[in-house]
Protein backbone atom coordinates (compact mmCIF):
# COMPACT_ATOMS: atom_id res chain seq x y z
CA UNK A 1 0.00 0.00 0.00
CA UNK A 2 1.49 3.62 -0.76
CA UNK A 3 2.01 5.65 2.37
CA UNK A 4 -0.62 8.05 2.89
CA UNK A 5 1.58 10.69 3.18
CA UNK A 6 3.19 9.93 0.28
CA UNK A 7 -0.23 9.96 -1.30
CA UNK A 8 -1.10 13.40 -0.02
CA UNK A 9 2.10 14.66 -1.08
CA UNK A 10 1.59 13.66 -5.03
CA UNK A 11 -1.79 15.12 -4.79
CA UNK A 12 -0.62 18.45 -3.31
CA UNK A 13 1.87 18.77 -6.22
CA UNK A 14 -0.41 17.81 -8.58
CA UNK A 15 -2.75 20.76 -7.76
CA UNK A 16 -0.30 22.67 -7.46
CA UNK A 17 1.53 21.99 -11.07
CA UNK A 18 -2.19 22.56 -12.43
CA UNK A 19 -2.51 25.92 -11.16
CA UNK A 20 0.95 27.06 -12.12
CA UNK A 21 1.22 25.62 -15.41
CA UNK A 22 -1.44 28.30 -16.99
CA UNK A 23 -0.37 31.01 -14.93
CA UNK A 24 3.24 30.47 -15.38
CA UNK A 25 2.54 30.92 -18.60
CA UNK A 26 1.56 34.27 -18.23
CA UNK A 27 3.97 34.94 -16.25
CA UNK A 28 6.47 34.44 -18.94
CA UNK A 29 4.71 36.14 -21.63
CA UNK A 30 4.40 39.38 -19.61
CA UNK A 31 7.40 38.98 -18.24
CA UNK A 32 5.99 39.28 -14.58
CA UNK A 33 8.45 36.86 -12.82
CA UNK A 34 10.28 39.24 -10.63
CA UNK A 35 6.23 40.27 -9.61
CA UNK A 36 5.98 36.43 -8.70
CA UNK A 37 8.96 36.53 -6.83
CA UNK A 38 7.54 39.49 -4.92
CA UNK A 39 4.18 38.43 -4.27
CA UNK A 40 6.00 34.95 -2.92
CA UNK A 41 8.44 36.38 -0.69
CA UNK A 42 5.85 38.70 1.13
CA UNK A 43 3.95 35.25 2.03
CA UNK A 44 6.46 35.44 4.85
CA UNK A 45 4.76 38.02 6.39
CA UNK A 46 1.16 36.24 6.12
CA UNK A 47 2.93 33.36 7.81
CA UNK A 48 4.23 35.81 10.65
CA UNK A 49 0.46 37.85 10.64
CA UNK A 50 -1.06 34.24 10.74
CA UNK A 51 0.33 33.10 13.87
CA UNK A 52 -0.02 36.55 15.19
CA UNK A 53 -3.51 36.26 14.82
CA UNK A 54 -4.12 32.80 15.03
CA UNK A 55 -5.57 32.78 11.04
CA UNK A 56 -4.74 30.05 8.81
CA UNK A 57 -1.84 30.19 6.57
CA UNK A 58 -3.36 30.02 4.01
CA UNK A 59 -5.77 32.98 4.78
CA UNK A 60 -2.99 35.18 5.99
CA UNK A 61 -0.70 34.43 2.98
CA UNK A 62 -3.44 34.91 0.67
CA UNK A 63 -3.96 38.41 2.46
CA UNK A 64 -0.32 39.80 2.18
CA UNK A 65 0.07 38.28 -1.20
CA UNK A 66 -2.87 40.20 -2.79
CA UNK A 67 -1.91 43.45 -0.44
CA UNK A 68 1.59 43.15 -2.39
CA UNK A 69 0.30 42.31 -5.00
CA UNK A 70 -1.92 45.63 -5.39
CA UNK A 71 1.06 47.32 -3.85
CA UNK A 72 3.25 46.82 -6.88
CA UNK A 73 0.13 47.53 -9.12
CA UNK A 74 -0.16 51.20 -7.27
CA UNK A 75 3.56 52.07 -7.69
CA UNK A 76 4.66 50.75 -11.27
CA UNK A 77 4.83 53.43 -13.29
CA UNK A 78 6.17 56.29 -10.82
CA UNK A 79 9.06 57.17 -12.01
CA UNK A 80 11.57 54.07 -10.91
CA UNK A 81 11.60 51.18 -13.22
CA UNK A 82 9.84 48.20 -12.57
CA UNK A 83 12.41 45.57 -11.59
CA UNK A 84 13.61 48.33 -9.41
CA UNK A 85 10.69 48.50 -7.70
CA UNK A 86 9.85 44.88 -7.50
CA UNK A 87 13.52 44.14 -5.92
CA UNK A 88 13.21 46.33 -3.27
CA UNK A 89 9.51 45.02 -2.82
CA UNK A 90 10.42 41.56 -2.63
CA UNK A 91 13.37 41.45 -0.53
CA UNK A 92 12.07 43.99 1.86
CA UNK A 93 8.80 41.58 2.44
CA UNK A 94 10.74 38.58 2.76
CA UNK A 95 12.98 40.67 5.46
CA UNK A 96 10.33 42.02 7.31
CA UNK A 97 8.28 38.79 7.16
CA UNK A 98 11.35 36.88 8.44
CA UNK A 99 11.77 39.61 11.21
CA UNK A 100 7.76 39.90 11.75
CA UNK A 101 7.98 35.94 12.89
CA UNK A 102 10.47 36.27 15.16
CA UNK A 103 8.62 38.37 17.04
CA UNK A 104 5.23 35.76 17.50
CA UNK A 105 6.01 34.94 21.20
CA UNK A 106 4.97 31.25 22.29
CA UNK A 107 4.76 29.79 18.91
CA UNK A 108 7.84 27.46 17.97
CA UNK A 109 8.15 28.07 14.48
CA UNK A 110 9.70 25.65 12.00
CA UNK A 111 10.85 28.49 9.71
CA UNK A 112 12.22 26.25 7.02
CA UNK A 113 9.03 24.60 6.80
CA UNK A 114 7.82 27.87 4.91
CA UNK A 115 10.52 28.97 3.46
CA UNK A 116 11.44 25.69 1.53
CA UNK A 117 7.84 23.99 1.90
CA UNK A 118 6.91 20.85 4.35
CA UNK A 119 4.71 18.81 1.22
CA UNK A 120 5.34 15.84 3.06
CA UNK A 121 3.32 17.22 5.87
CA UNK A 122 0.54 17.81 4.12
CA UNK A 123 -2.45 17.15 6.32
CA UNK A 124 -5.88 16.24 4.37
CA UNK A 125 -7.05 19.67 5.70
CA UNK A 126 -4.47 21.37 4.19
CA UNK A 127 -4.86 19.14 0.85
CA UNK A 128 -8.64 20.19 0.25
CA UNK A 129 -7.62 23.79 0.38
CA UNK A 130 -4.91 23.62 -1.62
CA UNK A 131 -7.02 21.54 -4.46
CA UNK A 132 -10.05 24.42 -3.86
CA UNK A 133 -7.53 27.02 -4.30
CA UNK A 134 -5.74 25.33 -7.74
CA UNK A 135 -9.54 24.76 -9.31
CA UNK A 136 -10.47 28.25 -8.23
CA UNK A 137 -7.30 29.69 -10.46
CA UNK A 138 -7.72 27.25 -13.67
CA UNK A 139 -11.78 28.03 -13.64
CA UNK A 140 -10.31 32.00 -13.41
CA UNK A 141 -7.87 31.64 -15.99
CA UNK A 142 -10.25 29.57 -18.78
CA UNK A 143 -13.08 31.75 -17.89
CA UNK A 144 -10.47 34.96 -18.94
CA UNK A 145 -8.26 33.07 -21.36
CA UNK A 146 -8.79 34.77 -24.61
CA UNK A 147 -9.00 38.22 -23.02
CA UNK A 148 -6.04 37.46 -21.39
CA UNK A 149 -4.43 36.71 -24.19
CA UNK A 150 -5.25 39.81 -26.20
CA UNK A 151 -4.42 42.04 -23.27
CA UNK A 152 -1.05 40.26 -22.80
CA UNK A 153 -0.40 41.07 -26.77
CA UNK A 154 -1.14 44.76 -26.49
CA UNK A 155 -3.29 46.42 -24.39
CA UNK A 156 -4.80 48.83 -27.26
CA UNK A 157 -5.71 45.98 -29.03
CA UNK A 158 -7.58 44.80 -26.14
CA UNK A 159 -9.08 47.91 -25.27
CA UNK A 160 -10.02 48.50 -29.27
CA UNK A 161 -11.81 44.93 -28.95
CA UNK A 162 -14.10 46.22 -25.62
CA UNK A 163 -11.77 44.41 -23.15
CA UNK A 164 -10.27 46.15 -19.96
CA UNK A 165 -6.59 45.52 -19.70
CA UNK A 166 -6.70 46.73 -16.02
CA UNK A 167 -9.31 43.91 -15.48
CA UNK A 168 -7.20 41.52 -17.13
CA UNK A 169 -4.02 42.47 -14.71
CA UNK A 170 -6.80 41.97 -11.62
CA UNK A 171 -7.17 38.91 -12.56
CA UNK A 172 -3.85 37.79 -12.63
CA UNK A 173 -2.65 39.36 -9.47
CA UNK A 174 -5.83 37.28 -7.85
CA UNK A 175 -4.60 34.25 -9.63
CA UNK A 176 -1.45 34.64 -8.39
CA UNK A 177 -1.95 35.04 -4.92
CA UNK A 178 -3.88 32.02 -4.93
CA UNK A 179 -1.35 30.28 -6.23
CA UNK A 180 1.23 31.50 -3.60
CA UNK A 181 -1.13 30.69 -0.83
CA UNK A 182 -2.32 27.38 -2.17
CA UNK A 183 1.82 26.67 -3.27
CA UNK A 184 3.38 27.73 -0.01
CA UNK A 185 3.45 24.42 2.15
CA UNK A 186 4.42 22.57 -0.84
CA UNK A 187 7.30 24.51 -2.61
CA UNK A 188 7.86 27.37 -0.05
CA UNK A 189 8.00 30.82 -0.34
CA UNK A 190 11.11 31.02 -1.90
CA UNK A 191 10.17 28.68 -4.71
CA UNK A 192 7.13 28.99 -5.84
CA UNK A 193 8.50 31.26 -8.21
CA UNK A 194 10.46 28.79 -9.66
CA UNK A 195 7.23 26.27 -10.02
CA UNK A 196 5.62 29.16 -12.05
CA UNK A 197 8.53 29.84 -14.29
CA UNK A 198 10.14 26.67 -15.10
CA UNK A 199 7.90 24.46 -16.12
CA UNK A 200 5.95 26.81 -17.98
CA UNK A 201 9.47 27.91 -19.67
CA UNK A 202 10.61 24.29 -20.32
CA UNK A 203 6.76 23.79 -22.34
CA UNK A 204 7.58 26.41 -24.61
CA UNK A 205 9.67 23.91 -26.43
CA UNK A 206 7.12 21.73 -27.42
CA UNK A 207 3.86 23.93 -27.89
CA UNK A 208 2.84 25.84 -31.28
CA UNK A 209 0.11 27.15 -29.24
CA UNK A 210 -0.59 29.34 -26.30
CA UNK A 211 -2.88 26.50 -24.95
CA UNK A 212 -0.87 23.34 -25.76
CA UNK A 213 2.01 25.29 -23.92
CA UNK A 214 -0.10 25.42 -20.65
CA UNK A 215 -0.81 22.22 -20.87
CA UNK A 216 2.31 21.16 -21.26
CA UNK A 217 3.57 23.50 -18.80
CA UNK A 218 0.84 21.21 -16.16
CA UNK A 219 2.49 17.90 -17.91
CA UNK A 220 5.83 19.42 -17.20
CA UNK A 221 4.75 20.42 -14.14
CA UNK A 222 3.53 17.07 -12.46
CA UNK A 223 6.42 14.82 -13.61
CA UNK A 224 8.98 17.98 -12.04
CA UNK A 225 6.27 16.79 -8.58
CA UNK A 226 6.49 12.84 -9.12
CA UNK A 227 10.38 12.98 -10.05
CA UNK A 228 11.01 15.16 -7.24
CA UNK A 229 9.09 13.29 -4.85
CA UNK A 230 11.12 10.12 -5.80
CA UNK A 231 14.71 11.91 -5.70
CA UNK A 232 13.08 12.95 -1.52
CA UNK A 233 11.99 9.51 -0.97
CA UNK A 234 15.35 7.33 -2.31
CA UNK A 235 17.86 10.05 -1.53
CA UNK A 236 16.16 11.91 1.74
CA UNK A 237 16.81 15.29 -0.01
CA UNK A 238 14.45 17.85 0.95
CA UNK A 239 11.10 17.86 -1.10
CA UNK A 240 10.53 21.15 -2.24
CA UNK A 241 14.09 22.00 -3.53
CA UNK A 242 14.31 18.39 -5.12
CA UNK A 243 10.86 19.25 -6.61
CA UNK A 244 12.55 22.14 -8.39
CA UNK A 245 15.65 20.87 -9.19
CA UNK A 246 13.99 17.63 -11.26
CA UNK A 247 11.85 20.79 -13.21
CA UNK A 248 15.33 22.72 -14.16
CA UNK A 249 16.25 19.06 -15.63
CA UNK A 250 13.48 19.28 -17.50
CA UNK A 251 14.19 22.31 -18.52
CA UNK A 252 17.22 21.90 -19.46
CA UNK A 253 16.49 18.74 -21.56
CA UNK A 254 13.76 21.07 -23.45
CA UNK A 255 16.26 23.49 -24.47
CA UNK A 256 18.09 20.64 -26.03
CA UNK A 257 14.92 19.71 -27.76
CA UNK A 258 13.80 22.51 -28.97
CA UNK A 259 18.10 22.92 -30.35
CA UNK A 260 17.54 19.91 -32.16
CA UNK A 261 13.87 20.38 -33.52
CA UNK A 262 15.28 23.95 -34.71
CA UNK A 263 18.07 22.06 -36.51
CA UNK A 264 16.02 19.48 -38.35
CA UNK A 265 13.29 22.82 -39.67
CA UNK A 266 11.83 25.64 -39.25
CA UNK A 267 9.65 26.23 -35.90
CA UNK A 268 7.45 27.79 -38.22
CA UNK B 1 -23.05 62.24 -41.31
CA UNK B 2 -19.23 61.47 -40.10
CA UNK B 3 -18.22 58.42 -38.35
CA UNK B 4 -16.50 59.54 -36.03
CA UNK B 5 -15.56 63.28 -34.94
CA UNK B 6 -13.58 65.02 -32.57
CA UNK B 7 -14.67 68.52 -31.33
CA UNK B 8 -12.55 71.10 -29.27
CA UNK B 9 -10.50 67.55 -28.23
CA UNK B 10 -7.90 68.39 -25.36
CA UNK B 11 -5.51 65.95 -23.50
CA UNK B 12 -3.62 66.71 -20.52
CA UNK B 13 -1.18 64.42 -18.95
CA UNK B 14 -0.40 65.62 -15.62
CA UNK B 15 0.82 69.43 -17.09
CA UNK B 16 1.88 68.28 -20.50
CA UNK B 17 -0.60 69.00 -22.87
CA UNK B 18 -0.64 66.49 -25.92
CA UNK B 19 -3.77 67.78 -28.04
CA UNK B 20 -5.13 71.28 -27.77
CA UNK B 21 -8.36 71.82 -29.13
CA UNK B 22 -8.73 69.62 -32.10
CA UNK B 23 -11.60 69.41 -34.24
CA UNK B 24 -11.84 66.52 -37.03
CA UNK B 25 -14.36 64.81 -39.02
CA UNK B 26 -13.79 61.66 -40.75
CA UNK B 27 -16.32 60.86 -43.41
CA UNK B 28 -17.59 57.50 -44.66
CA UNK B 29 -14.92 56.18 -47.41
CA UNK B 30 -12.37 58.43 -47.25
CA UNK B 31 -8.53 58.53 -46.47
CA UNK B 32 -7.03 60.45 -43.76
CA UNK B 33 -3.29 60.59 -43.11
CA UNK B 34 -2.30 62.63 -39.97
CA UNK B 35 1.35 63.41 -39.71
CA UNK B 36 3.20 65.01 -37.23
CA UNK B 37 6.41 64.81 -35.62
CA UNK B 38 7.18 62.54 -32.80
CA UNK B 39 5.33 63.65 -29.39
CA UNK B 40 3.14 65.63 -31.67
CA UNK B 41 0.26 63.74 -29.94
CA UNK B 42 -0.54 61.43 -33.40
CA UNK B 43 -1.38 58.75 -31.68
CA UNK B 44 -2.81 59.75 -28.41
CA UNK B 45 -5.42 61.42 -31.21
CA UNK B 46 -5.91 57.86 -32.52
CA UNK B 47 -6.24 56.70 -28.87
CA UNK B 48 -8.62 59.49 -28.17
CA UNK B 49 -11.00 58.47 -31.18
CA UNK B 50 -10.73 55.00 -29.98
CA UNK B 51 -12.28 55.75 -27.10
CA UNK B 52 -9.01 54.27 -24.97
CA UNK B 53 -8.13 57.85 -23.85
CA UNK B 54 -10.62 59.80 -22.25
CA UNK B 55 -10.65 63.69 -23.85
CA UNK B 56 -9.88 66.23 -20.76
CA UNK B 57 -11.47 68.69 -22.56
CA UNK B 58 -14.13 68.58 -25.70
CA UNK B 59 -15.76 65.79 -27.03
CA UNK B 60 -15.36 62.71 -29.44
CA UNK B 61 -18.55 61.37 -30.98
CA UNK B 62 -18.70 57.93 -32.55
CA UNK B 63 -21.66 56.92 -34.67
CA UNK B 64 -23.69 54.84 -33.12
CA UNK B 65 -22.78 50.72 -33.54
CA UNK B 66 -19.76 51.88 -35.44
CA UNK B 67 -17.23 48.50 -36.38
CA UNK B 68 -13.97 50.26 -36.54
CA UNK B 69 -10.64 47.80 -37.27
CA UNK B 70 -7.45 49.10 -35.33
CA UNK B 71 -3.90 48.07 -36.28
CA UNK B 72 -1.81 49.48 -33.12
CA UNK B 73 1.67 51.11 -33.45
CA UNK B 74 4.26 48.35 -32.35
CA UNK B 75 2.87 44.96 -30.98
CA UNK B 76 6.63 42.91 -29.71
CA UNK B 77 5.42 39.50 -29.29
CA UNK B 78 7.17 37.66 -26.53
CA UNK B 79 9.15 35.13 -28.11
CA UNK B 80 8.11 32.47 -25.27
CA UNK B 81 4.35 32.90 -26.63
CA UNK B 82 3.69 30.22 -29.76
CA UNK B 83 0.97 31.78 -31.56
CA UNK B 84 0.06 30.82 -35.00
CA UNK B 85 -1.00 33.38 -37.50
CA UNK B 86 -4.85 31.84 -37.26
CA UNK B 87 -4.81 31.72 -33.51
CA UNK B 88 -4.23 35.36 -33.79
CA UNK B 89 -6.76 36.63 -36.17
CA UNK B 90 -9.40 34.39 -33.89
CA UNK B 91 -8.42 36.49 -30.48
CA UNK B 92 -10.63 37.67 -28.74
CA UNK B 93 -13.58 35.95 -30.37
CA UNK B 94 -13.35 32.33 -32.35
CA UNK B 95 -13.99 33.24 -36.13
CA UNK B 96 -14.98 30.95 -38.62
CA UNK B 97 -11.57 29.34 -40.70
CA UNK B 98 -13.48 30.82 -44.28
CA UNK B 99 -13.51 34.02 -42.56
CA UNK B 100 -9.70 33.83 -41.24
CA UNK B 101 -8.59 32.21 -44.96
CA UNK B 102 -10.54 35.09 -46.81
CA UNK B 103 -8.92 38.01 -44.38
CA UNK B 104 -5.41 36.70 -44.76
CA UNK B 105 -5.93 36.19 -49.06
CA UNK B 106 -6.82 39.63 -49.34
CA UNK B 107 -3.94 40.48 -47.78
CA UNK B 108 -1.40 38.35 -49.51
CA UNK B 109 -1.13 35.77 -46.78
CA UNK B 110 -2.42 33.16 -48.33
CA UNK B 111 -2.23 29.22 -46.16
CA UNK B 112 -0.67 31.35 -43.41
CA UNK B 113 -2.68 30.35 -41.11
CA UNK B 114 -0.83 27.21 -39.27
CA UNK B 115 2.75 29.85 -39.59
CA UNK B 116 4.01 31.15 -36.16
CA UNK B 117 3.55 34.85 -35.42
CA UNK B 118 7.63 35.39 -34.62
CA UNK B 119 8.62 33.70 -37.97
CA UNK B 120 7.23 36.41 -39.91
CA UNK B 121 9.13 39.26 -41.84
CA UNK B 122 8.22 42.87 -41.12
CA UNK B 123 5.67 43.09 -43.71
CA UNK B 124 4.25 39.95 -43.28
CA UNK B 125 3.62 40.86 -39.74
CA UNK B 126 1.85 44.40 -40.08
CA UNK B 127 -0.14 42.44 -43.16
CA UNK B 128 -1.36 40.05 -40.55
CA UNK B 129 -2.26 42.51 -38.10
CA UNK B 130 -4.34 44.37 -41.32
CA UNK B 131 -6.09 41.30 -41.48
CA UNK B 132 -7.23 40.70 -38.47
CA UNK B 133 -8.33 43.98 -38.41
CA UNK B 134 -10.44 43.52 -41.18
CA UNK B 135 -12.34 40.52 -39.63
CA UNK B 136 -14.36 42.88 -37.50
CA UNK B 137 -15.46 43.90 -41.40
CA UNK B 138 -14.93 47.84 -40.47
CA UNK B 139 -16.59 51.39 -41.34
CA UNK B 140 -13.50 52.52 -40.10
CA UNK B 141 -9.39 51.44 -40.29
CA UNK B 142 -7.28 53.20 -37.99
CA UNK B 143 -4.15 52.41 -38.51
CA UNK B 144 -1.24 53.80 -35.93
CA UNK B 145 2.32 54.48 -38.02
CA UNK B 146 1.54 50.55 -39.95
CA UNK B 147 4.68 51.22 -42.20
CA UNK B 148 7.22 52.45 -39.15
CA UNK B 149 8.90 49.33 -39.47
CA UNK B 150 9.11 49.03 -43.27
CA UNK B 151 11.55 49.92 -45.76
CA UNK B 152 10.52 52.40 -48.76
CA UNK B 153 9.41 49.91 -50.93
CA UNK B 154 7.81 47.75 -48.09
CA UNK B 155 5.91 50.79 -47.46
CA UNK B 156 4.44 51.21 -50.99
CA UNK B 157 3.39 47.76 -51.00
CA UNK B 158 1.11 48.37 -47.44
CA UNK B 159 -0.57 51.73 -49.04
CA UNK B 160 -1.34 50.01 -52.26
CA UNK B 161 -2.93 47.17 -50.24
CA UNK B 162 -4.73 49.42 -48.58
CA UNK B 163 -6.20 51.58 -51.12
CA UNK B 164 -7.18 48.10 -52.63
CA UNK B 165 -9.02 47.09 -49.05
CA UNK B 166 -10.62 50.57 -49.17
CA UNK B 167 -11.82 50.31 -52.61
CA UNK B 168 -13.34 46.47 -51.58
CA UNK B 169 -14.35 47.41 -48.57
CA UNK B 170 -15.30 50.56 -49.05
CA UNK B 171 -14.21 51.59 -45.30
CA UNK B 172 -13.08 54.82 -44.50
CA UNK B 173 -9.28 54.76 -43.80
CA UNK B 174 -7.42 57.08 -40.54
CA UNK B 175 -3.75 56.48 -40.79
CA UNK B 176 -0.69 58.08 -38.36
CA UNK B 177 2.19 58.13 -40.19
CA UNK B 178 5.74 59.97 -38.83
CA UNK B 179 6.61 60.57 -42.00
CA UNK B 180 6.33 64.24 -42.73
CA UNK B 181 6.86 63.78 -46.54
CA UNK B 182 6.09 61.09 -47.82
CA UNK B 183 2.62 59.80 -47.45
CA UNK B 184 0.29 58.04 -49.23
CA UNK B 185 -0.66 59.03 -52.18
CA UNK B 186 -4.53 57.92 -52.32
CA UNK B 187 -5.00 60.26 -49.19
CA UNK B 188 -7.92 62.00 -49.83
CA UNK B 189 -6.89 64.81 -46.95
CA UNK B 190 -3.45 65.01 -44.90
CA UNK B 191 -3.52 66.58 -41.91
CA UNK B 192 -0.69 67.95 -40.24
CA UNK B 193 -0.83 67.79 -36.56
CA UNK B 194 1.47 69.24 -33.58
CA UNK B 195 -0.74 69.44 -30.49
CA UNK B 196 -3.22 71.22 -32.41
CA UNK B 197 -4.19 71.05 -36.08
CA UNK B 198 -1.48 72.82 -37.87
CA UNK B 199 -2.86 72.81 -41.73
CA UNK B 200 -4.35 70.16 -43.49
CA UNK B 201 -5.13 69.42 -47.42
CA UNK B 202 -5.05 67.58 -50.00
CA UNK B 203 -1.70 65.90 -50.92
CA UNK B 204 -0.07 67.17 -54.28
CA UNK B 205 0.04 64.50 -57.24
CA UNK B 206 3.68 64.78 -57.21
CA UNK B 207 4.46 61.00 -57.69
CA UNK B 208 3.85 61.33 -60.89
CA UNK B 209 6.85 63.86 -61.60
CA UNK B 210 10.44 62.74 -62.84
CA UNK B 211 12.09 64.22 -60.27
CA UNK B 212 10.19 62.21 -57.79
CA UNK B 213 10.49 58.68 -59.60
CA UNK B 214 14.37 59.79 -59.87
CA UNK B 215 14.38 60.63 -56.27
CA UNK B 216 12.70 57.12 -55.16
CA UNK B 217 12.91 54.79 -57.90
CA UNK B 218 10.53 53.50 -60.35
CA UNK B 219 9.66 50.60 -57.39
CA UNK B 220 6.79 52.66 -55.28
CA UNK B 221 4.55 52.02 -58.51
CA UNK B 222 2.91 55.89 -57.53
CA UNK B 223 2.04 54.90 -53.98
CA UNK B 224 4.47 57.53 -52.37
CA UNK B 225 3.28 60.66 -52.89
CA UNK B 226 5.35 64.42 -51.59
CA UNK B 227 2.71 66.36 -49.32
CA UNK B 228 3.57 69.65 -49.37
CA UNK B 229 3.12 71.65 -46.29
CA UNK B 230 1.16 74.91 -46.80
CA UNK B 231 1.08 76.90 -44.04
CA UNK B 232 -1.50 78.78 -43.18
CA UNK B 233 -0.34 80.52 -39.88
CA UNK B 234 2.99 81.44 -38.50
CA UNK B 235 4.40 79.64 -35.66
CA UNK B 236 5.70 81.96 -32.95
CA UNK B 237 3.95 79.97 -29.88
CA UNK B 238 6.97 77.70 -27.50
CA UNK B 239 5.80 74.49 -27.61
CA UNK B 240 6.38 73.58 -23.95
CA UNK B 241 7.74 69.97 -24.80
CA UNK B 242 10.42 71.89 -26.26
CA UNK B 243 13.67 72.42 -24.61
CA UNK B 244 16.24 75.71 -24.40
CA UNK B 245 16.83 76.16 -28.09
CA UNK B 246 13.25 76.59 -28.73
CA UNK B 247 12.66 79.66 -30.24
CA UNK B 248 14.87 78.61 -33.36
CA UNK B 249 12.92 75.67 -33.53
CA UNK B 250 10.29 74.75 -36.33
CA UNK B 251 7.78 72.71 -35.86
CA UNK B 252 9.06 70.18 -37.11
CA UNK B 253 12.04 69.05 -35.13
CA UNK B 254 15.51 68.69 -38.06
CA UNK B 255 16.32 65.44 -37.84
CA UNK B 256 12.96 63.71 -38.36
CA UNK B 257 12.46 63.33 -42.29
CA UNK B 258 15.15 63.11 -45.31
CA UNK B 259 14.45 66.47 -46.76
CA UNK B 260 17.76 68.21 -47.39
CA UNK B 261 16.73 66.88 -50.83
CA UNK B 262 13.82 69.32 -50.47
CA UNK B 263 14.89 72.08 -48.83
CA UNK B 264 11.93 72.59 -46.65
CA UNK B 265 13.82 72.24 -43.55
CA UNK B 266 16.23 74.93 -43.51
CA UNK B 267 13.02 76.75 -45.27
CA UNK B 268 11.38 76.12 -42.12
CA UNK B 269 13.79 77.12 -40.31
CA UNK B 270 14.53 80.16 -41.56
CA UNK B 271 11.43 81.09 -41.33
CA UNK B 272 10.88 80.51 -38.15
CA UNK B 273 13.95 81.60 -36.78
CA UNK B 274 14.18 84.76 -34.95
CA UNK B 275 16.25 87.82 -36.02
CA UNK B 276 15.20 86.93 -39.58
CA UNK B 277 13.09 89.20 -41.33
CA UNK B 278 10.02 87.06 -41.74
CA UNK B 279 9.15 87.70 -45.31
CA UNK B 280 12.48 88.30 -46.44
CA UNK B 281 13.03 86.35 -49.50
CA UNK B 282 16.09 84.05 -48.13
CA UNK B 283 17.81 83.18 -51.54
CA UNK B 284 17.69 80.07 -53.17
CA UNK B 285 21.61 79.20 -52.31
CA UNK B 286 21.20 79.98 -48.66
CA UNK B 287 17.44 78.47 -48.38
CA UNK B 288 18.79 74.71 -49.27
CA UNK B 289 22.51 74.18 -47.97
CA UNK B 290 22.52 71.42 -50.31
CA UNK B 291 20.52 71.94 -53.14
CA UNK B 292 19.29 67.85 -53.50
CA UNK B 293 19.65 66.72 -57.17
CA UNK B 294 15.86 66.61 -57.81
CA UNK B 295 13.56 69.06 -56.25
CA UNK B 296 9.78 69.08 -57.34
CA UNK B 297 9.83 73.03 -57.46
CA UNK B 298 12.20 75.62 -57.04
CA UNK B 299 13.49 76.16 -53.71
CA UNK B 300 12.79 79.66 -53.89
CA UNK B 301 9.24 79.28 -54.18
CA UNK B 302 7.36 81.87 -51.21
CA UNK B 303 6.46 79.44 -48.34
CA UNK B 304 3.53 80.76 -45.78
Amino acid sequence: MVDDFLLRAGLAGAAVALAAGPLGCFVVWRRMAYFGDATAHAAILGVALALAFSLSVQAGTLLVALAMAATVSALAGRGWAMDTTLGVLAHSALAFGLVAISFVQGVRVDLAAYLFGDILAVSWADLWRIWAGALAVVALLAWRWSALLTATLSEDLAHAAGIDPGRERLVLTLALALVVAAAIKVVGALLIAAMLIVPAAAARAFARSPEAMAVAAVALGGLAVLGGLALSLGQDTPAGPSIVAVAAAIFGAAIAFGAVRRQDGPDG
Amino acid sequence: MSLVAAEGLTLRYGARTALAGVDLRIAPGEIVTVIGPNGSGKSTLLRALLGILPPSAGRVVRRPGLRIGYVPQRLTIDPGLPLTVGRFLSLPRRQPAAAIAAALARCGLQRFERRQMAALSGGQFQRALLARALLAEPELLMLDEPTASLDQAGKAEFYRLIEAVRRELGCAVLMVSHDLHVVMAASDRVICLNGHVCCQGTPTAVAAAPEYRALFGPGTGGALALYRHAHDHVHDHVHDAVGPGAAAMPDHPGADAPRDAFGDASRDASRDAPGRPRNGAPGPAGAAPQPGPARPEPAGRGHG
